[in-house]
């Protein structure tokens, strides 16, 4: 794959280069003008001293004019010779590539843990399941409009996303779902790619489960016992079912799997929103139809050993906030403040942003990651269980580097947080202006939100605006600066200011998630599907048998809290807020470019990924009541050495880790029979235990 | 580079312009100038000083190499980006142009109609259409995990050829897995839409069906690894109960509709198989219950079914060629099986596909019953001039046709596989038979050249191979001797997972065993009156039925046999071409094989069908396509390309969408399959 994009960049480049080329040539073309010139005056001069001279005159005219022909004829002549040279070596490059050997020798590649685990005799034993994520598995055409002609079948999410650039509108239309109804649009059917080709890469040489998917080849795993079950991510999870039958195919393919392979127990591999639609799974296949699977209470308890949640957000990730507020995240709103222009430039009518939030808030699914358990867990206006945390990983990274002045460094690390210490309010995962973001609380305005909210917005009906509406369209602009007015959301306000600024979209997909903590699990009420996908308002199933792994990595700074600005510009701008990336804070502060960071694996924070292993359901909760194991297995971040190792082999980034050789061996050593006591139990890292003791939550 | 290369371009044209020497001096000190250019332009300087004499300041041979090479590239590149440009509609619009509006494509037509999806869909591929990618394998496969080694572009088979054919290979005893190699089928319906880019073989039917509102979860393609035994897919990958598991799924999750399963080619027994077996108790069957069929199946259209098995089969068992490969290997002998080269492909192919059991599924069954005995076939005096007459003008030339017929020597088709011409043409008892069974085998050859090309045929020795020539003549039953012969471990393999015979009492409890499961004349089609059996497949091209044979005159190293290319019949209108008797078919199913259970064996209640499923044939007039534009044709009846026959889309359809057979017309029959049905004296 690396080779192709390599090709593939050598070709792009060629014709770059034959533009420099001809920029060139039109240089020289004035340098022949100027000889030119230059002659003309000398046959001036010439004139002007030899009076008859009229033939000579034409005939250098002449010769001029043929020179001239021959000289253009020769331009493109060379461009074609330069052209061919460049073709003939590229062509020798790629002939010579080819004919390399596969394996160069005296370079060793390091051998994967998968066949290192081989070699030690760990052989395939459980049926592995691997239930992608959000955005990671592609998406394909069935039934489109007539701009799709050609493309049935195609992959519209995924592989090299060629439509987009070809016929952008229509790419978006295919994409977005119903806006009531949050299923197909009328006359488009776009629909997941099934089987392990659905995910194993993202794009041509972005892997996303294709090493694991090796590493687990090696010791013997093949498509009849290492199944994917793909899913349309765009969907609430209730209604993958509604449409697609996914949830009682995926039960189906697991009883088979169980039953193929003797009757061994399947491990199961969610990875990021994954982790949460299988939380909804195992609430659904042990309940009586119709709203369940019909499965029985002894379900999991027979069909499953091991759920390993790879990067799990299980109370959900701040940074969806922000995408629905605004649909940027920090590496948008970065881009967004150094060239304003670019990404919501009107004239050319791209308003690329606010297509993609009118697209991307038709997806219920994102709901299911907004941040879950309110104050209580995510901290309020003037508490947050990371608090003190202080960013540390730049000074870890130092720390590492140089070991002598360790002392020296962590004591000053530690005055310079221990003044800023409280600055960094993460409660406020929305604060509008810098200020608002650590001022005490005392010194908030107090705006009674509800009643804001209740306000009814009036509709600006802008005609210019109607291309790309958002729901922003339909608030005034008094709201709008209502909401900014009340300086800062937790995250329990945050779910008022969604409503208001998107109340479509909250109420299609407040009937498919919720977002609260249960008082008492008991209550029939949690028997619908809107609780399954909470692990805070649901009870896991009555398995004991079953380990439950919270793997993910850990050591790269991950997006917390934000601080919004208003954003300057016209009506029709459609989204009125943005991330104020001008928000810095001092050299080591938490709050970089309008983002307030914390330590996690660069999409989810510990405390999302880790609370629910390390204490909301460790040993007999009420979440937890037939007390299955639970085991944080934290993978600390280092990055690639070198640029040979790609995107490195001990990686803790979201989707990087898949390719981490710590993590893919306890994977397969996990599915190979071993238990979470036999890999090591806990391994931790980060502060999690600790974070997690600070939370006040009833278990 | 490209600057410094420019104004090289520019030097020289000056100095092909201007006066030689003094731009001579100029290119040699701008040469000093840049060390890059230096060592292109001295050499290209040093050959104008030779070419002076005869042809002034033209450009170097290398020049000019680049500049044609640099004006091909742009050219492409520009179409190549008018090509990205244009509309998608293009071809269509000018499709229409040249050949009138096209037909709708039947989806779109019965979407009018306000037709959709009713009954979820299952597809089995056939032999050879289905991929297969690496799952393990050995060092000279590093970096294929996952590539399809069968299907797709194939690039690894010219890249390293011998390391494909080891990994292609099965086992020679178990015909599972070699040790180290875990070659799987694609899965999904991507494993059989195309088999190569470009040439679709389930693309067209997945397509049209997706315009009524199929999707993947109402289709499924029940892939399989087509080298292995059928029971043998179970036994490995637990395929058969993957597709029970599957069915029930889509019966249940579509709200108890039935399944219309379309089985393809050798799909076709694959399904019979798992028919039999999904009833039968465990562990040798699947234990779904003497009703599972009936429950879950609502139709079953087979597209080309070999019911009967096809005789391509034994010639490629016997020597590895069909008649396209007997033709290419006339006319350039050393080629294929180049000596010095060390290629030796047919050799090697024959090697690798004698280790997939499933080939044997298709060697024909029944015997002499039913593909004729030395003197009698069922086909005989069908002439191929008579249908293509009838394609042509109207009935009245048909008549004609039969009158000549009667004057031409009658075809003794039911001679499977004859040595030499008149072996094949003269009457059964001037034939001179020798008992090839008792031959002493050779001794073996002990060639060493041979070795990393095994075949068995070295074990059998000079002896043994003119015996088998001196038997002359074998018809469907001695054939199988003969292939037991020359083959015997790969037909000891085989034979434990197939049979070839006709059931004299279908109660008898071997009957039970799953060797017989893929046979319809050893079987009884499952209790289930509701069930409907299609029977679908093209007409009219010469289909291979028997083979003219010839020892092949080199060295021992050799496959011994190949087919007599050189025998052709006396005028244009011959069954025999090249040493092939071809007969109608779709190009490789004669027509008796892929309809005379639905025509016959299975119509009514007979002991075959004790439940009286109603069988329907359905055949499909070939038409080659018109123009060039129109790709493999709408109206193609040719065994793989008739999946793209706008009538048998239609057919299916419309089954799919809940007709039945008696709404899409009962039977639809262009061929003699009704008269020669009759002609077949089998017990009902």
């Amino acid at each position: 794959m690396g080779s192709v994009l390599r090709l593939r960049k050598l070709c792009y480049v060629e014709p770059v280069k034959f533009q420099s080329f001809e920029s060139i040539k039109n240089a020289e073309k004035q340098q022949q003008q100027q000889q030119q010139q230059e002659e003309r005056t000398v046959s001036e001069v010439e004139n002007a001293v030899q009076k008859n001279g009229r033939d000579d005159d034409e005939d250098t005219k002449k010769k001029k004019e043929g020179k001239k022909k021959m000289k253009e004829w020769r331009c493109i002549d060379s461009c074609c010779w330069v052209i061919g040279c460049l073709c003939t070596v590229w062509w020798l490059l790629v002939f010579l590539y080819y004919s390399l050997p596969a394996a160069l020798p005296g370079f060793q590649p390091p051998e994967s843990p998968g066949a290192r685990l081989g070699r030690e005799g760990v052989r395939a034993l459980h049926p592995v399941v691997l239930v992608p994520g959000i955005s990671t598995g592609g998406l394909e055409l069935w039934e489109g409009k007539p701009c799709t002609e050609g493309l049935f079948r195609k992959r519209l999410w995924g592989g090299s996303f060629t439509e987009i650039l070809k016929r952008p509108l229509c790419w978006l239309e295919h994409l977005s779902l119903d806006n009531e109804t949050g299923l197909d649009p009328p006359g488009i059917r776009v629909r997941a790619v099934p089987g392990l080709v659905a995910a194993d890469y993202f794009a041509p040489g972005y892997f996303v489960w294709a090493v694991l998917i090796q590493n687990l080849a090696k010791i013997g795993y093949e498509e009849k016992n290492m199944h994917m079950a793909a899913y349309d991510w765009r969907l609430s999870f209730q209604n993958t079912e509604t449409r697609d039958q996914a949830l009682s195919r995926l039960k189906s393919t697991i009883e088979l799997m169980y039953l193929t392979n003797g009757r061994k127990k399947v491990v199961v591999v969610p990875h990021s929103m994954g982790v949460l639609y299988f939380l909804h799974f195992l609430k659904w296949v042990e309940l009586p139809p119709p709203m369940g699977g019909g499965g029985g209470p002894g379900w999991c308890a027979t069909h499953i050993k091991a759920i390993m949640n790879i990067g799990p957000p299980f109370l959900g990730v701040p940074k969806a906030v922000s995408n629905i507020l605004s649909s940027e995240a920090k590496d948008v709103a970065v881009i967004r403040s150094m060239d304003p222009g670019v990404l919501d430039s009107e004239i050319l009518g791209l308003q690329t942003l606010e297509h993609a939030m009118r697209v991307a808030r038709t997806w219920d699914s994102i709901i299911s990651l907004v941040p879950k358990g309110g104050e209580t867990i995510w901290g309020d206006l003037d508490w947050s269980p990371e608090e003190g945390h202080g960013c540390s990983l730049a000074k870890r990274r130092t720390l590492q580097s140089s070991g002598n002045n360790k002392n020296s460094n962590h004591t000053n690390g530690k005055r310079t947080f221990s003044a800023m210490k409280d600055l960094a309010k993460y409660g406020r995962i929305i604060s509008f202006g810098k200020e608002a973001s650590y001022i005490p609380s005392s010194q908030l305005p107090s705006v009674d939100l509800k009643e804001l909210l209740l306000g009814k917005p009036s509709t600006i009906s802008n005609s210019t605006c109607q291309e790309v509406w958002t729901e922003y369209n339909e608030l005034s602009r008094e709201s709008i600066r209502d909401v900014a007015d009340n300086k800062v959301y937790t995250s329990q306000t945050l779910l008022d200011l969604l409503r208001f600024v998107a109340p479509k979209m909250m109420k299609r997909a407040e009937a498919h998630f919720s977002h609260g903590i249960a008082d008492d699990l008991n209550d029939p009420k949690y028997n619908h599907y809107k609780y399954w996908s909470n692990p805070l308002e649901m009870r896991l199933p009555g398995a004991p048998d079953m380990e439950i792994y919270c793997l993910y990595g850990v050591g790269i700074p991950t997006e917390r809290s934000y601080v919004y600005k208003m954003s300057p510009t016209g009506k029709c701008k459609s989204i009125p807020f943005r991330i104020d990336s001008t928000a810095e804070g001092y050299e080591d502060s938490c709050l970089k470019g309008g983002v307030y960071f914390v330590d996690g694996d660069e999409s989810v924070p510990v405390l999302s990924s880790g609370f629910m292993c390390a204490r909301g359901w460790r040993g007999k909760t009420r979440f937890n009541p037939s007390g299955a194991t639970t085991y944080v297995r934290e993978y600390q971040h280092r990055p690639p050495a070198s640029l040979l190792e790609g995107r490195g082999s001990a990686s803790g980034a979201h989707v990087d880790i898949m390719g981490n050789v710590a993590f893919i061996e306890d994977v397969l050593r996990v599915a190979a029979g071993a238990t979470g006591e036999e890999i090591g139990g806990d391994r931790i890292y980060s502060d999690i235990m600790r974070m997690s003791e600070r939370i006040n939550i009833q278990l | 580079m490209p600057l410094t290369q420019r104004k090289k371009g520019a030097e020289a044209d000056k100095a092909a312009s201007d006066k030689a020497a003094s731009s001579e001096e100029k290119i040699v000190q701008d040469g000093s100038e840049d060390e890059d250019r230096k060592k292109k332009e001295s050499p290209a300087g040093k050959k104008k000083k030779k070419e002076r004499g005869g042809e002034k300041g033209k450009w170097s041979c290398l020049d000019s190499c680049c500049w044609f090479v640099g004006c091909v590239c742009t050219v492409w590149w520009l179409l190549l980006f008018l090509y990205n440009a244009m509309p998608s509609s293009f071809p269509q619009y000018v499709t229409e142009a040249i050949t009138g509006p096209l037909p709708d494509p039947p989806g779109v037509k019965l979407k009018k109609e306000g037709l959709t999806a009713k009954h979820p869909v299952v597809f089995v591929p056939g032999i050879v259409t289905g991929g297969l990618e690496l799952w393990e394998g050995h060092e000279c496969a590093e970096g294929l995990f996952r590539k399809r080694l069968w299907g797709g572009t194939f690039g690894e088979a010219y890249k390293r050829p011998l390391c494909w054919v080891e990994h292609m290979s099965l086992d020679n005893e178990t015909g599972l897995d070699p040790p180290g190699i875990r070659l799987r089928p694609v899965t999904g319906l991507v494993a059989a839409d195309y088999f190569m880019p470009g040439y679709f073989v389930w693309a067209v039917l997945i397509a049209n069906l997706a315009r009524i509102g199929y999707e993947e979860k109402t289709m499924y393609m029940a892939a399989y690894d087509w080298r292995l035994s059928f029971q043998n897919t179970e036994v490995r990958d637990q395929t058969l109960s993957r597709i029970k598991s599957h069915i029930e799924m889509m019966v249940a999750t579509n709200g108890g509709k039935k399944a219309v399963v379309i089985p393809h080619s050798m799909g076709v027994l694959y399904f019979l198989h798992f028919m039999k077996w999904v009833e039968a108790p465990a562990p040798m069957g699947g234990g779904g219950g003497p009703d599972w069929c009936s429950k879950h199946i609502k139709a079953i259209m087979n597209i080309g079914g070999p019911f009967l098995g096809v005789p391509k089969a034994v010639s490629g068992l016997f020597s590895a060629e069909a008649k396209d490969i007997a033709v290419a290997r006339a006319i350039a002998p050393g080629f294929l099986g180049n000596d010095i080269f060390r290629v030796q492909t047919l050799q090697r192919v024959m090697k690798m596909s004698r280790t997939w059991d499933s080939t044997m599924s298709m060697i024909p069954k029944g015997g002499e019953t039913i593909w004729g005995g030395l003197d009698w076939s069922p086909e005989e005096g069908y002439l191929p001039s008579k249908r293509r007459q009838i394609m042509n003008d109207s009935q009245v030339s048909s008549e004609s046709g039969t009158n000549s017929s009667s004057s031409r020597a009658r075809v003794n088709y039911g001679r499977i596989i004859s040595f030499g011409k008149d072996a094949a043409e003269s009457p059964s008892p001037e034939i001179e038979m020798i008992d090839f069974r008792d031959a002493v085998k050779g001794r073996n050859l002990a060639n060493t050249t041979c070795r990393d090309v095994w075949t068995e045929y070295h074990d059998m020795g000079i002896e043994g191979i003119r015996a088998v020539a001196e038997h002359r003549v074998y018809t469907a039953e001695t054939v199988l001797d003969l292939l037991q012969f020359v083959a015997p471990k790969m037909m000891a393999r085989g034979s434990a997972h197939f049979s070839y015979g006709i059931a004299d009492d279908l109660d008898d409890p071997k009957y039970e065993h799953y060797k017989y499961w893929s046979n319809p004349l050893e079987t009884k089609l499952p209790s289930a009156s509701d069930i409907e059996i299609f029977s679908m497949y093209g007409v009219g091209i010469p289909t291979e039925r028997s083979y003219i044979y010839k020892m092949s005159p080199s060295a021992e190293c050799f496959i011994p046999f190949q087919i007599d290319t050189s025998f052709e019949g006396e005028d244009e209108d011959s069954c025999l071409k090249d040493g092939v008797y071809t007969v109608e078919g779709d190009e490789t199913v004669p027509v008796l094989s892929a309809g005379f259970m639905c025509a016959k064996g299975w119509r009514g209640k007979t002991r075959f069908n004790p439940s009286g499923i109603r069988t329907y044939v359905r055949e499909y007039d070939h038409a080659p396509p018109a123009n060039l534009l129109e790709g493999r044709g709408t109206q193609s009846g040719s065994h793989v390309d008739v999946m793209g026959n706008f009538a048998l889309i239609e057919d299916i359809i419309r089954v799919a969408a809940g007709a039945t057979g008696e709404d899409l017309g009962g039977d639809q029959v262009y061929s003699d399959i009704f008269k020669w049905s009759e002609k077949i004296n089998l017990a009902l």
